[in-house]
């Protein structure tokens, strides 16, 4: 498959799709959580992001996708000042992902043919800039976990090992995806995804219809299918660039301040993340929909995806956080 | 339904995954080692790649050749078996770590010109395939109750990659409308029904899907994802296209006598294997048990560490330098280094670091609930399970649930650490009847025993008030009941397991004091427990 299905042909699943746009509106959100059912198109949906997205200018050659030559690391020792447009960084964290291969190591090949002491990226190198998928994150093991929520907390990778001392930038937008059927997420982990939305499979069968027919034209009609949809992509491409740039003007004034604090309030989330991911939210959806306030239109719609998972939670209570999401925000909001 | 005709899916199942490998994924078999299955694989003798769960990622996906790089000195990558230009097989698929199966889903995904064939050997509920995998495998076939005779012929050659037919617009709803009848979650499920029907009809040397291929694909991919059963006689019907949508040619292709078809759904219940359609209904609650997936035990990632050790570098295995180095040391003048030349290493010398782990705590409780504690009791011991559980959640621990009652002991949660599922199956549990403690402590010791042969440290909460007047043989008999209790305590002991007993009896009971000496395990009488001093009980003893 040479392309991947596009973003906007994408049947349902708003929430999700909202909320990986508003964190390439604004990236500082800090990732998206995907919980759901297997089949429900999570992969597809972070690799149509991949597509998306508008590319990045980077020095070439640099291993962390550096802006400027003063970002690239000294070790990398890149001399040139060239850059070159690449597409925004979605890389995949597997599963079975070793830590060397997550943080970068030794490089073994040329430690034992050349008796050269180099350092090999990793993962964390590779999606500075963009975006770091895990799916199934739920069922990642802690010492990954661990060293995830370091990197995504100070923003460096930190190598200190076998001799080697690097340090490079480590910015990027966490995607996790799970079936919470499998296990729980730790909730420190859970904390750092900026929001979170739960998908489940086609509730009713003319959507499950359309989502059989847009495959099937995707496969068997591609040229078309891309045409269609990619005109549909380019469209949202061009709403999330002018929304980046309307981002700065935007701020919030003293009643949304309000309202997202007193929402954060009423609903008992944990610490003061939850109030700065909901407003992030609130403005990156105001200036995706190029409107010119923070009202509280945009707090409501992005309150779910911001809050429904740091809710200090009883874990046993099964009434979806969602559904007290809702509540709150009804008699907060009116 | 008999056993040809099983059989016969079977084949065809393989005949379409290797018409579409890339858009089917392969075959899920579920057959343990047997004649059946043996000839199924002999039509997959030729050029085909077995694989193994337990098999070094490097070996599976490629990567580094030591052996020819240090012969020659240039970096030598080696291909993995996922580069093999023929069908995959991959035995014990149950035993497959969930990071391989992300591995090999990721392969799926890009998909193989040729299909892999996953075994499913599980013996109980207690493994399974690892859903990552089993969901992008599209045909799932049976062929556990497959009898010697009726074992046909299998035709070869095996088919290639074939053009399929497109379907069109009312089939694509007919197979949603299956899809929806039948509960199936998720939207993959309808594609890979969809792709089996045009393989199928490609098969047949077909331009147009039948409804045939459509029942047939339903059998192969939509039934065994199941989760409940269409409403006999009531299957919702598809809403019918419209007439100005497609007008295309496919339209006019559609043969006369092809009326658009109602739902096969009668047809295929019909056809479904004995014991599918219990399987289905039971489906429910066997979808919530299944594995606790957690952490796998790996020696050489984490921990506190230990002297490292020969041996080869897989995909997961970390180089340990230094003692390498030190390994290859005395050897260089043999070798014949030149001055001031490069190392010479030899794969022999290679060291891997191996780290010590604590292992993951795994809570068994054995919950009474027959009709002597039922009344009094039952409400607190869940409570106080929940109460575990949220502690549980904190520590990471894994917990299990095993309720006795009546004759029987019953694993109401396998390990997990969902709080979702442990949740609702304790809030479905029924109380009342006879006390066979026995049973249930049988139960609690092989449980245990399972989750310790994969790498858990378990321990065993028992909850009741002591009572045991079932035998381990079912009969109602005081004395027997109590003295296989404690032959059960003693087996318990003689393992090795950690245990407690809580004693929630309106007045200690002594028999349970004996039986938790029997454990050497703690005891606790709480004639008035609630769930909050069970819980502290527990913790206390746990963490002293």
């Amino acid at each position: 498959m040479t392309q991947p299905f596009p973003f906007s042909a994408i049947v349902g699943q708003d929430d999700m799709k909202l909320a990986m746009i508003l964190t390439a509106v604004d990236p500082s959100i800090g990732g998206v959580l995907v919980f759901g059912d297997r089949g429900t198109g999570k992969s597809t949906a972070v690799r149509a992001l991949a597509a998306l997205l508008p590319p990045i200018t980077a020095i070439e050659g640099c291993p962390v996708n550096s802006a400027s030559p003063a970002d690239c690391p000294d070790w990398a020792g890149i001399t040139t000042n060239r850059t070159h447009e690449i597409p925004t960084p979605v890389v995949d964290l597997p599963l079975g992902a070793s830590e060397d291969r997550v943080t970068g190591a030794l490089d073994i090949e040329r430690a034992l043919v050349d008796g050269q002491k180099a350092f090999q990226p990793g993962l964390l190198a590779r999606a500075n800039r963009g975006y770091l998928y895990i799916d199934e994150v739920n069922l990642l093991e802690d010492h990954i976990v661990d060293l995830l929520l370091d990197v995504a907390q100070s923003g460096e990778n930190m190598v200190e090992r076998e001799g080697l001392s690097i340090r490079h930038p480590a910015r990027f937008v966490l995607v996790g995806s799970g079936n919470p059927e499998e296990g729980e997420l730790r909730p420190q982990l859970l904390d750092r995804f900026g929001l979170s939305v739960d998908v489940t499979s086609p509730a009713d069968i003319d959507l499950r219809i359309e989502v059989l027919r847009r495959r099937d034209a995707f496969e068997n009609d591609n040229a078309a299918f891309m045409l269609r949809w990619q005109a549909e992509d380019a469209t949202i491409r061009d709403q999330i660039l002018s929304a980046r740039k309307a981002l700065r003007d935007l701020a919030p004034d003293e009643a949304a301040l309000r309202d997202v604090a007193e929402l954060c309030l009423a609903l008992g989330s944990d610490g003061i993340r939850g109030e700065l991911a909901l407003l992030k939210a609130a403005r990156a959806y105001a200036a995706f929909r190029d409107d010119t306030a923070i009202t509280r239109t945009h707090i409501r719609a992005a309150a779910p995806l911001a809050l429904s998972h740091r809710m200090r939670r009883d874990p046993l209570d099964e009434a979806g956080s969602e559904a007290r999401v809702g509540r709150v925000i009804e008699t907060v909001l009116g | 339904m008999g056993a040809e005709a099983q059989w016969a899916r079977a084949v065809i199942a393989l005949h379409l995954a290797c018409a579409d490998p890339g858009g089917l994924g392969g075959v899920l078999l579920r057959a343990r080692a047997g004649p059946a299955r043996e000839a199924f694989l002999r039509a997959l003798e030729h050029g085909s790649a077995r694989l193994h769960p337990a098999m070094p990622e490097d070996a599976l996906f490629g990567g580094l050749d030591i052996d020819a790089t240090l012969a020659t000195g240039r970096i030598e990558l080696r291909a993995g078996l996922d580069a093999h230009d023929g069908p995959l097989i991959l035995p014990m698929a149950e035993r497959t770590p969930p990071r391989l199966a992300a591995r090999f889903a990721g392969m799926l995904d890009a998909r193989r010109a040729h299909p892999l064939i996953a075994l499913d050997e599980s013996a109980g509920d207690e493994e399974r395939v690892p859903p990552a995998l089993a969901d992008r495998l599209a045909l799932h076939v049976d062929l556990e109750a497959v009898p010697l005779a009726a074992i046909g012929p299998v035709e070869t050659p095996l088919p290639g990659p074939a053009a399929l037919p497109r379907a069109q617009d009312a089939q694509i709803a007919e197979i949603a409308g299956l899809a929806e009848a039948f509960g199936v979650p998720g939207a993959r499920a309808g594609w890979l029904a969809l792709r089996a029907a045009a393989a199928h009809a490609a098969l047949k040397g077909r331009a147009v899907i039948a409804a045939e291929d459509i029942e047939l694909a339903c059998l192969l991919v939509l039934a065994p994802r199941a989760t409940h059963l269409p409403e006999p006689g009531a299957p919702p019907a598809p809403p019918q296209p419209e007439e100005t949508r497609d007008p295309g040619s496919e339209a006019e292709s559609l043969p006369e006598d092809n009326p658009p078809t109602d739902l096969p759904i009668e047809a295929v219940l019909a056809q479904l294997p004995e014991g599918m359609l219990a399987r289905i209904a039971a489906r429910k609650a066997r979808a919530a048990r299944g594995t606790g997936t957690g952490d796998a035990r790996i020696g050489n990632r984490r921990g506190r560490p230990v002297p490292p050790r020969k041996g080869r570098l897989g995909g997961t295995a970390r180089l340990d330098l230094v003692a390498t180095l030190r390994a290859a040391a005395p050897w260089q003048a043999a070798r014949g280094r030149p001055k001031g030349g490069p190392l010479r290493i030899r794969p022999a010398d290679i060291h891997l670091r191996r780290y010590e782990q604590p292992s993951d705590r795994l809570l068994i409780f054995v919950v009474d609930a027959s009709g002597s504690a039922a009344m009094t009791r039952l409400a607190e011991a869940k409570g106080a399970v929940e109460l575990m559980l949220a502690a549980a959640y904190a520590r990471r621990d894994h917990v299990a649930l095993i309720a006795f009652r009546k004759a029987e002991a019953e694993v109401l949660l396998a390990p997990t650490r969902s709080l979702l599922r442990t949740k609702r199956q304790l809030a479905g549990l029924p109380g009342g009847g006879a006390t066979p403690l026995a049973r249930g402590l049988r139960e609690a010791l092989e449980m245990a025993k399972s989750a310790r042969r994969r790498g858990m440290t378990p321990t065993l909460a028992i909850l009741t008030d002591g009572r045991a007047n079932i035998a381990l043989d079912g009969t109602a008999d005081r004395g027997a009941a109590a003295s296989d209790a404690l032959d059960m305590a003693r087996a318990i002991r003689a393992s090795g397991m950690e245990a407690l007993v809580i004693d929630s009896g309106t007045r200690p009971e002594p028999a349970l004091r004996a039986l938790a000496d029997a454990m050497q395990g703690h005891h606790f009488a709480l004639p008035r427990a609630d769930a909050g001093r069970i819980s502290a009980a527990v913790s206390a003893a746990l963490d002293a």
